[in-house]
């Protein structure tokens, strides 16, 4: 964007501003510290200048929004066409409860809905399983059957909505309870909005709620893929989930990386079983983590857009320009958030939640200020809806497109960024792809470091955090927060035994014995999942099929 | 016994898959110079009692952030004294109302470490309880 001689015109006055007025100042008054570092821990400069990104090239590098390699954003317009999606992730408890958090969050102005499920339903237990004691409705809502679904979303009218659901292993069996969810509403499959997160590998690397191996694993996902395809075309197939990885302790860069190693895995294994790259890649989607340093998080959303539509047209040879395109949903870090002074992170929230925004998010969650402490009251979500409310409404940011753009730091940031994750991401490839270095422990170890750097960061007050390392106050422990109904464990059981004393058991058992013989054969397990769950079959009882012959994924732990 | 290294297990009860604080402190103790076991993932009580009698621990520290720990936390402490093992401090860590410690403290858990807690504070605790 400059030429060389200007370059070094502005070069020579640095060195001598630097010699006559600078230094002076340096004499009396020394800075804050000798080195400052990004979240990354990469070097900050004083001041960043032209010959800070000599190569720049604007039609190269940055091209107008929409146009790859899409830096400046996946639309022409952004937010001045409309806003992102507001998005809170939600659900606790019993259908019931949830589904009045969800009427109540549309009715403030939400525009998506976005399903937590407890964890017992994220690794595919009923209620009454032994595992599950104890965990029943604690951290998202407890769904074992159809019957649950449907009460989920009663009143919801899911052609007006669009949903997001937060379950990876038994994605196909929730997506089919959606299905038929939507079918006794009268809604076809193809008139459906929303996304299931469905992937997989950065359970294994950070979330750890995983069922079976790799292999079949990344079988089911390549069916989800191929039947929305064919059956659900507005469908995000999988949420390719770096916000795990960060909150796993990553640096910015690794998330990048880690994330979108993933992806690349993703789109092998789809090709690898015969699917055409633009057929399913339009459907990919990402999420990401906001985290508390503005402006690397800003040039992070923007490096990743870059390197993924470069990844996808020349690893991948991708036409489609949706194919190319990295869109994504953002959540703000609650690794940051504090049990000290909760309110100081509705600050953190909007500080990381404006990052996200800057960075061109299709869509975003606010973290609530109380969840160090517990799940979040009503009261406290509906503070950081407003947050959201107020960036898109009053803060100007929205009113043009990708506003740091041109800004030296920004852009050196951003290719630094780039390269660093590229270097991830060849190394990853050498040491034979993301299965293999999940397998030998390498990205969850390169994790592990950054995690426990940081504490130490903390610890030795290197990295101030207000009101734990440092303005610190006496507190009185905190009220009104939200506590679990503890009967739900029990009101699930109840329900699950009349549920089971109901349904046409025949009919129950002639399905899973289809889907045990489906399993065992290379075909597409979507429609058979569909017609078990239609029976009433439990969430349970259908992965304790594929349990049987999948079998179980087991962690390899290294310190 | 001065020499002696204390031997502590981190365990992960229930379905929780949270475990970068169980992990961050697992180090900071062994660089404390403590012997460290990690049971990974999804640990019933059973199986956290099981093998801390294994491994001869004079500590066991809980990490938890699901909400479970009314549920969990109890179990193991039964087992343990089923186990004639209640010698063993147990300590907890993780997502747990204010609210909620003095019952813990109640059934035999001898602290719990909320977020925000430093690795120094737990490493000097367990220095002081094993002695």
């Amino acid at each position: 964007m400059f030429d060389k001689e200007e370059i070094n015109k502005i070069k020579k006055q640095k060195r001598e501003w630097e010699k006559n007025t600078l230094n002076k100042t340096l004499d009396r008054f020394p800075e804050r510290k000798e080195l400052f570092v990004t979240g990354s821990g990469k070097e900050i400069e004083r001041l960043y200048c032209p010959e800070n990104i000599p190569e720049l090239d604007y039609d190269k590098d940055l091209n107008f929004p929409g146009q790859y390699p899409y830096t400046r954003g996946v639309q022409p317009t952004m937010y001045r066409g409309r806003f992102w999606t507001m998005r809170q992730y939600a659900g606790f408890g019993t259908a019931e409860e949830s589904n009045q958090r969800y009427k109540y969050l549309l009715e403030q102005g939400q525009t998506g809905l976005s399903v937590a499920f407890d964890l017992p339903t994220q690794i595919g237990y009923d209620s009454d399983h032994n595992m599950s004691l104890g965990e029943v409705g604690k951290v998202g809502v407890a769904i074992d059957s159809l019957k649950d679904m449907e009460i989920l979303f009663s009143g919801i009218p899911l052609d007006k909505v669009s949903t997001s659901m937060t379950i990876n292993a038994p994605a196909s069996v929730l997506l089919a309870m959606y299905i038929a969810v939507a079918e006794k509403q009268g809604v076809t499959p193809d008139k459906l909005n929303g996304t299931i997160q469905n992937d997989i590998l950065k359970e294994y690397i950070a979330r750890g709620t995983y069922i079976f191996p790799p292999k079949p694993s990344m079988r089911l996902i390549t069916n989800i893929f191929e039947f929305c395809f064919k059956e659900m075309p507005r469908w995000n197939t999988i949420s390719i989930s770096g916000y795990h990885i960060r909150e796993a302790g990553s640096t910015a860069i690794q998330e990048v990386a880690f994330t979108l190693a993933d992806g690349i895995a993703y789109v092998d294994a789809a090709i690898k079983i015969g699917l055409k790259v633009d057929d399913f890649a339009p459907r990919l989607s990402f999420f990401f983590n906001a985290h508390n340093d503005l402006l690397e998080e800003v040039a992070k959303f923007r490096a990743a857009r870059r390197l993924w539509a470069k990844i996808m047209k020349e690893r991948f040879g991708a036409k489609n320009k949706k194919s190319l395109m990295l869109r994504f949903h953002t959540q703000t870090a609650g690794c940051t958030l504090t049990a000290q002074q909760p309110d100081n992170n509705i600050v953190r929230v909007t500080i990381q939640a404006l990052s996200a925004v800057l960075g061109g998010t299709q869509s975003l969650h606010t973290n609530s200020r109380d969840e160090a402490l517990a799940l979040p009251a009503e009261k406290s979500v509906r503070i950081a809806l407003r947050t959201q409310q107020v960036i898109a409404y009053e803060s100007g940011v929205t009113e043009t497109v990708d506003p740091l753009a041109g800004s030296y730091y920004i852009e050196k940031l951003t290719n630094e960024i780039e390269k660093q994750a590229s270097e991830y991401i060849e190394k990853i490839d050498n040491l034979g792809g993301v299965s293999y270095a999940i397998e030998k422990g390498f990205i969850q170890q390169e994790i592990q470091n950054s995690a426990y750097k940081y504490q130490k960061n903390i610890e030795e007050n290197s990295q101030v955090v207000v009101g734990v390392n440092k303005f610190k106050i006496k507190e009185e422990a905190p009220k009104g927060l939200l506590r679990v109904n503890p009967k739900v464990g029990r009101q699930q059981v109840e329900k699950l035994a009349k549920l089971k004393s109901e349904r046409n058991n025949g009919k129950v058992k002639g399905n899973l014995e289809l889907l045990k013989k489906a399993a065992n054969t290379e075909i597409n397990l979507m429609p058979i999942i569909l017609e078990c769950v239609k029976s009433y079959a439990t969430l349970g009882e259908i992965c304790d099929v594929l349990r049987n012959i999948f079998g179980e994924y087991k962690e390899s732990v290294k310190l | 016994m001065e020499n002696k290294k204390i031997r502590v297990l981190i365990a992960k009860p229930g379905l929780d898959g949270h475990d970068r604080g169980a992990k961050v402190i697992a180090r900071a103790l062994r660089d404390a110079g403590m012997e460290v076991i990690y049971t990974g993932l999804r640990q019933t009580p059973e199986q956290i009692v099981e093998t801390a009698i294994q491994e001869d621990v004079n500590v066991i520290g809980l990490s938890i952030l699901s909400g479970a720990h009314t549920h969990l936390f109890p179990r193991i402490m039964e087992i343990l004294k089923e186990e004639n093992v209640d010698d063993i401090i147990v300590i907890g860590g993780g997502v747990i109302p204010v609210e909620d410690i003095p019952e813990l403290k109640k059934i035999g858990i001898t602290a719990i470490f909320t977020p925000g807690s430093d690795t120094r504070d737990i490493v000097k605790f367990i220095k002081e309880k094993v002695k």
